[in-house]
């Protein structure tokens, strides 16, 4: 019997694992997927906002602010790429300013520190780039941007390291009321556990509604991105934004943390989870980015995604009791990754309140390091290569990614079984070359160090298999 | 110290390399990332090489080998698994490898020799899902021809580059199924011989003026549906024909290596995604030379090794004279017709009898002549029955026509009147 | 009549083959292409690249070729014959691997030293 069982653990799952992990609980999480962050987490903008956006009083607004704030001492310890860059929202027409005064008025009200209105000549003396159509911004330097895998990535290795069990290839099906709690049935079997948490993304309704009728509804929303190679990583300093409208916050131009331009998202809505692009979602995109930043050169594009983010027509999150014992985190889009910390702490103070006993252990971790050759100092990598050879064999030539890191990933707490989860751990495979080069490399260290065949290892999710058969009449 | 180090072990660096011992220099390394020298041509292990050098048809292991062979008579040291990190202005060389370590050594000359990587589906931006089982050719080719595993059974490929020409006729030939090849430009950009002999033997389509639409399949590619295009290259709406595949390969281009040629400052040309090069091949650092794909894609091997002897015997030259004053440059520009040229720039007093330029047209011609003017003066004039942008073409001007030019000279493309 | 795209070198010669003219080549650059004319009406023929299983090397597999063209239609039976093989390193490039492959006269070498 488990305190507490966690379904999902992309970052909203993650953040409130790592917040339970303080205490003195039997915690699980089960996911479906063979690695975590594989859903909505792995593919959105990357932002942490400042918080000017949601409607004050909205658990949006008072959670987006709350959570941009742990995440920068979460960061620090946890070692996640951050980076306080700052969000500027732009005006291109007389029409527009109102909604820049209306943003700032919310912001002033959602307690976002530093904002300010700038004239369209100020924010291009920020921003160079910008087109010479803004007439006004709003500048929010409290925004941020990280690498939200790895962040989530951080929060469930931590919490594992603090004794949370993570059950991976585990999906939910179905949900039963029994004495004292809850019995969760898997694919892999029966789990019971006093609280179940959902933190299933888009499929939240789903779960809810394994245990009751689900009073909201959740509305996929697909965003099409571009990713552009590190030439065009300076194009922009802040995350530039359009004027929001219903259809989200529009498209933005950004720069990521790993030092590449991102452009998007649209917003369309789908069924389930179709993280597909298309030709016409890319070239609204690519207009509406050029809107902003005139010179963006979509030439240098290395990658272009989707992601599938969890809209609730409350219009809010939705954090609260499904059931008895069954606690919903929903419709968790943006500013999600933004207030995922403070989702955690949110949920664990529900479970609190509810009963559950909060008392916190004596040795808890809050800390991670991963090594970072490519950033290390000249003494320091020397030193490293020296005293393990594998760092001196880079797999990933775009990113300059040892084979030190990987096989340091691999004796993490949660290791990668895909090669797609060796680059969400280590980054080999995210440069202009896409895996070109690293990936044949990568499937080596896996096959080796997994002990199984070249043919067993995949992409990423269980199916996505990359070789057939051996040659010479090999079969599979 | 080194008197040269030449950065890359593949084709172009294992020429240079030995072309610079030729030269007279006895202190040169050769760093190689991979695990041995002779690049990609390791996976190349179809025919066809060495026609122009070796005047006989070799596979590209063979042709490697020969370089390797020749090279193992001279003294150049050669580090292998090792990764060239940085190459500053002052032609230090920060490399990093296994079993040597850390180190930065300090080189009088360099041939940067780093290749090329492929075009990927991000940069053509191809929609729809993204699972397993799209692959650039080369990648493939390496998994089929080193690895020993078939990426799939049933193969799209789009772009009809020799890299995936050559693909198509491996893959069928290992028992993989090839469906189609398809070509967004209205002309193949592969040779003719290997759409013969890679297409043709094998009764695989080659669909020309078509692209990939949209790819299907959650897990893994269970469908590519490919459309015709129009003049712009835009779809045709209603021309789709949906193919059941596992695989779609990608040969649609190659772009030179150049982060660490970037990163020294070196001055690059757009057209080419390459250094711009003098007639030596020495780039705007003074004793820093480019050769092979990493200054412009090329069609033949042979082609980068006669390009890479010259920087060598260059880099040579460079380390016993070191250096001289700065001479008359003559800037080589592109006319009508003509994409790119190497080099860009020609110091006629550096040139002793002739100087060869490479370079590549923007349409297919017919009958064509190649004009070279310097200002309204025409100064030479060749003949070809046929060009195409697939096919790079070179021409030899003589030492004497190029002292009749002045600052510039412009190479251009002029069609003669079909009939 | 027939026309042909020579794959002889990378050049690409249109050729012209008069079948009923003993196969006369024209349009052709050099001597080899007349040839190639004449053989790929007649009886056409290929060289074979590829790989064959081989143990003891860095790589699981040595690149192989036949040593001289073998008839077109034998080609596959050509692979299967190499499917079969398995070479134990060291092995010298231009060792043949396998002589008189499929009884076309043609030797299948290795490629490469391993």
């Amino acid at each position: 019997m488990y305190d507490v069982i966690i379904i999902g653990c992309g970052i909203t799952g993650a953040a409130t694992a790592f917040e339970l992990s303080r205490y003195r609980l039997k915690v699980a999480v089960v996911e479906r997927e063979n690695d975590v962050a594989i859903g909505t987490t792995k593919a959105n903008s990357a932002i942490l906002h400042a918080g000017y956006d949601p409607m004050p009083g909205s658990l949006m607004a008072r959670l987006n602010v709350r959570g941009v704030e742990l995440a920068r001492t979460l960061c620090e310890k946890l070692d996640v790429p951050y980076v306080p860059c700052g969000s500027m929202v732009l005006a291109f027409s007389q029409q527009e300013k109102p909604h820049l005064e209306e943003l700032y008025r919310r912001g002033q009200a959602n307690g976002v520190p530093g904002l300010a209105l700038l004239t369209g000549d100020e924010a291009r003396e920020l921003e160079p780039n910008l087109s010479d159509a803004v007439v006004a911004a709003l500048h929010a330097p409290s925004a941020a941007i990280c690498s939200p895998w790895e962040y989530c990535l951080a929060l469930a290795e931590t919490a594992v390291r603090n004794g949370v069990q993570l059950h991976r290839n585990t999906g939910v099906t179905g949900l039963s009321p029994v004495d004292g709690g809850w019995l969760v049935n898997t694919d892999k079997g029966q789990m019971w556990a006093r609280y179940v948490v959902s933190a299933a993304g888009v499929d939240c309704q789903q779960i809810h509604e394994l245990a009751a009728p689900c009073p909201y509804t959740i509305h996929p929303a697909r965003g099409q991105y571009y990713l552009l190679d590190k030439s065009e990583g300076d194009r922009v300093g802040r995350v530039i934004f359009q004027c929001p409208n219903d259809l989200g916050k529009g498209v933005l131009v950004a720069p990521t943390v790993h030092g590449n331009l991102i452009v998007g998202p649209n917003s369309e809505p789908v069924e389930g989870e179709d993280t597909s692009t298309t030709a016409a979602g890319l070239a609204f995109v690519r207009d509406k980015a050029l809107k902003s930043v005139p010179s963006v050169q979509f030439n240098q594009s290395i990658r272009n995604f989707a992601g599938v983010r969890a809209v609730a027509d409350t219009g809010d999150f939705v954090i609260d009791w499904a059931a008895p014992g069954l606690l919903d985190l929903a419709g968790i889009c943006s500013p999600g990754l933004s207030a995922a910390p403070a989702i955690g702490e949110y949920a664990v103070e529900l479970l609190g309140a509810d009963g559950l006993a909060l008392e916190e252990k004596e040795q808890f971790i809050c800390e991670r390091h991963r090594t970072r050759f490519k950033q290390l100092p000249q003494a320091e990598r020397a030193a490293l290569v020296e005293r393990q050879t594998a760092f001196g064999r880079v797999i990933c030539r775009c990113e300059t990614v040892t084979e030190g890191e990987i096989l340091e990933a691999l004796a993490g707490p949660i290791p990668p079984c895909s090669v797609d989860g060796v680059k969400r751990r280590v980054n080999a495979g995210m440069g202009r070359c896409q895996g070109g080069f690293c990936g044949p490399r990568v499937v080596e260290i896996l096959s080796r160090e997994l002990g199984i065949s070249p043919g067993e290892v995949v992409q990423d999710q269980a199916g996505t298999w990359l070789l057939a058969r051996e040659t010479k009449g090999g079969d599979k | 110290m080194y008197d040269l180090i030449v950065i890359g072990g593949g084709p172009a660096g294992l020429a240079a390399a030995c072309a610079a011992w030729e030269g007279g220099l006895r202190s040169i390394l050769i760093v190689e990332r991979d695990q041995e020298l002779g690049g990609i041509l390791n996976q190349c292990i179809h025919n066809g090489f060495g026609l122009h050098y070796f005047k006989e048809e070799l596979t590209g292991p063979e042709y490697a080998g020969r370089f390797i062979r020749m090279l193992s008579d001279t003294g150049v040291e050669v580090r292998l698994d090792t990764m060239v990190l940085e190459v500053t202005a002052d032609r230090q060389v920060h490399m990093v490898g296994k079993t040597t370590g850390y180190r930065v050594e300090q080189a009088r000359s360099i041939v940067l020799a780093m290749g090329c990587r492929e075009r990927t589906r991000g940069a053509i931006g191809i929609p729809g899902t993204r699972p397993a089982g799209v692959f650039t050719a080369g990648a493939a080719q390496r998994y089929v021809n080193m690895e020993g595993w078939m990426p799939g059974n049933r193969v799209v490929i789009l772009g009809s580059g020799d890299i995936g020409l050559i693909m198509a006729r491996r893959m069928t030939l290992e028992g993989a199924k090839v469906l189609a090849c398809v070509e967004v430009m209205p002309y193949s950009g592969g040779l003719n011989r290997n759409i013969v002999q890679c297409l043709h033997d094998y009764d695989i389509p080659l669909y020309l003026s078509h692209t990939v639409t949209d790819i299907r399949g959650k897990d893994r590619v269970e469908q590519v549906v490919v459309s015709q295009v129009d003049e712009r290259r835009n779809p045709i709406p209603g021309t789709e024909m949906v193919f059941d595949c596992d695989t779609l390969l990608l040969s649609v281009g190659l772009i030179p290596e150049n982060e660490l040629t970037r990163q020294a400052g070196v001055e690059m040309d757009r057209r080419t995604n390459g250094a711009v090069v003098y007639e030596n091949m020495e780039t705007s650092i003074p004793g820093v030379f480019a050769c092979g794909n990493v200054c412009h894609v090329h069609d033949l091997v042979d082609f980068v090794t006669a390009e890479s002897q010259r920087a060598g015997a260059a880099a040579a030259r460079y380390v016993a004279q070191n250096g001289d004053a700065p001479q008359r440059v003559l800037q080589v520009r592109n006319g009508d017709g003509v994409t790119y040229t190497v080099p860009q720039r020609i110091r006629p007093d550096r040139v002793e009898k002739r100087c060869d330029l490479f370079f590549r047209v923007n349409r297919i011609c017919g009958d064509s002549e190649i004009l070279v003017t310097s200002g309204d003066t025409q100064i030479a004039r060749f003949k070809r029955e046929h060009l195409a942008p697939g096919e790079m073409e070179n021409i030899t001007l003589p030492r004497v026509l190029l002292d009749k030019a002045r600052d510039e000279i412009t190479v251009s493309i002029r069609e003669v009147e079909q009939a | 009549m027939k026309e042909l795209i020579c794959i002889v070198c990378p050049k690409g010669c249109h050729l012209h083959v008069d079948e009923a003219n003993d196969y006369k080549v024209t349009g052709n650059g050099c001597p080899r292409g007349a040839e190639y004319g004449r053989i790929e009406l007649t009886h056409p023929t290929r060289v074979v690249t590829s790989t064959v299983r081989c143990a003891g090397g860095r790589y699981p597999r040595c690149p192989v070729k036949t040593d001289q063209p073998v008839p077109k239609e034998q080609i596959f039976e050509v692979m299967r014959a190499l499917d079969q093989m398995e070479l134990t390193a060291p092995v010298q490039v231009g060792q043949v691997v396998l002589s008189d492959v499929c009884r076309t006269g043609a030797n299948v070498v290795a490629t490469r030293s391993i």
